[in-house]
């Protein structure tokens, strides 16, 4: 103890410099937004590095399955294909179409980082702001409702997992509307909680959960299915429990939704605000 | 010892004033910027604490960042130079001598020490002002090139003030 103090004493000057050295460094930082802003950029900067090159190697595990995924979205999207569809017409008639106006188109992107056993999730994709990607877009896979643009960067955007209690996702299920939410008594990934809708309808086993008209996301797209659904006693609203198409745990491809004309629905709906 | 305070106190508003009133406004496009109020710790006295010294250059570096909006910048920068000093002072000047050789001025240590002394230290302020206010690597060359012209203009200024109220204390 005595040497310590003895050598502490002895370096007085180094050791009063880093004390005095660090507080300034704390004051800066917390009071200089421009500081700060860059000391959580660099470190969000290296963090998505560190989980893209982990990535790069855990990728390799589930080669397999990402495969069938792309394979079989590759099938479905070939479906789709006009070239696919027998024409019976016996003259063929191209006309310019201009009652149909693309309205979403789809940028991919890899799942660098995911979680799924927290009470709140997030995901991390490589692309960000240099690709297009804003805030509150929305975000699927190939199979279903993935959650939305929470945070973007340059080239990394975070995603606020459908398994995140503060995500609520407007969907319709036979054509009644309401609000997919997670988290609430159950933190399974495989299941969501479909809410608001009236205890006097039945909702058959089975049906299918889309996204409604409502919602960021383009009608009609997947989330699950009905697994259960039982009333609460003395409650108004069904409890429906929702099993997910999205496989969380598996993730490695997604698509970010973005909405061509929102911009026009934002400032047509801002006008209503003011007047 | 009670001069030296007062002397020391006098020193420390006349350069924080001219240094926010008047310094603040000069500058040659954002590339050569005066900080001529480190002149105040390089003049304390040789016989001064290390946490004294500390103290009152983390001091006077808030105090310079209430006035700038940049606070903890230049503190950071101040702490720095009274490390620098301090190493400095015990590599070049000997023990002994300072008792007789109250403060580190230009009239009393020799022009080849004082503008070696003010160089280095200046060198060092505005190497850590300057690249923790730039706070990336990416625009390290024209950094570089604002510490040294900053650097040659405190140090002209530093010489200045120097010449100029310092002078008869040469013995």
């Amino acid at each position: 103890m005595r040497n310590l103090w003895l050598f502490i004493s002895k370096y007085n000057a180094f050791f009063l410099f880093i004390i005095f050295f660090t507080i300034s460094l704390i004051l800066l930082i917390n009071n200089n937004s421009y500081q700060r802003a860059s000391v959580w950029n660099t470190s969000n900067q290296i963090v998505g590095q560190a989980y893209e090159r982990v990535n790069e190697f855990s990728s390799y595990l589930v080669l397999g399955e990402t495969n069938d995924s792309l394979a079989t979205e590759n099938a479905r999207l070939r479906n789709l294909l006009k070239s696919s569809y027998y024409d019976d017409s016996l003259k063929q008639v191209t006309v310019k179409d201009s009652t149909l106006k693309q309205q979403y188109t789809y940028t991919v992107a890899r799942v660098i980082n995911n979680s799924v056993h927290q009470k709140n999730n997030y995901l991390t994709i490589n692309r960000g702001s240099k690709h297009g990607i804003k805030k509150g877009m929305g975000v699927i896979s190939s199979s279903g409702v993935v959650g939305i643009v929470l945070n973007v960067s340059a080239n990394f955007s975070t995603v606020r997992s459908l398994l995140h209690t503060e995500t609520k996702i407007s969907a319709s299920v036979d054509g009644n509307i309401g609000s997919l939410v997670w988290g609430e008594g159950n933190y399974d990934s495989r299941f969501a909680l479909l809410k608001d809708i009236q205890s006097h309808l039945t909702i058959r086993k089975g049906a299918r959960v889309i996204t409604s008209e409502f919602s960021l996301f383009p009608p009609g797209t997947n989330i699950g299915y009905v697994s259960e659904s039982n009333t609460r006693d003395g409650n108004s609203a069904l409890k429906i429990k929702v099993k997910l198409d999205t496989d969380f745990t598996k993730l490695q491809y997604v698509y970010v939704i973005i909405n061509l004309l929102s911009e026009e629905q934002l400032v047509l709906e801002a006008q209503n605000k003011v007047e | 010892m009670g001069r030296a305070v007062i002397i020391n106190s006098i020193r420390f508003f006349v350069l924080i004033a001219t240094q926010v009133f008047l310094f603040k406004n000069i500058g040659y496009y954002n590339l050569s910027i005066p900080y001529l109020y480190i002149l105040f710790i390089l003049l304390l006295p040789f016989g001064i604490p290390n946490a004294l010294l500390f103290l009152l250059a983390f001091f006077t570096g808030i105090t310079i960042d209430v006035f700038y909006d940049t606070l903890g910048l230049n503190a950071l920068a101040c702490t720095v130079m009274a490390f620098v000093r301090i190493v400095f002072i015990s590599v070049t000047v000997q023990r002994d001598g300072f008792d007789n050789e109250p403060e580190p001025s230009l009239g009393i240590m020799g022009f080849r020490w004082f503008v070696f002394y003010a160089i280095i230290l200046t060198f060092f302020h505005h190497l850590i002002l300057f690249s923790f206010e730039t706070f990336k690597f990416s625009e390290l060359g024209y950094t570089l090139i604002r510490v040294v012209l900053s650097t040659l203009f405190t140090v002209l200024l530093i010489l200045v003030t120097e010449f100029a109220f310092f002078r008869k204390k040469i013995r």
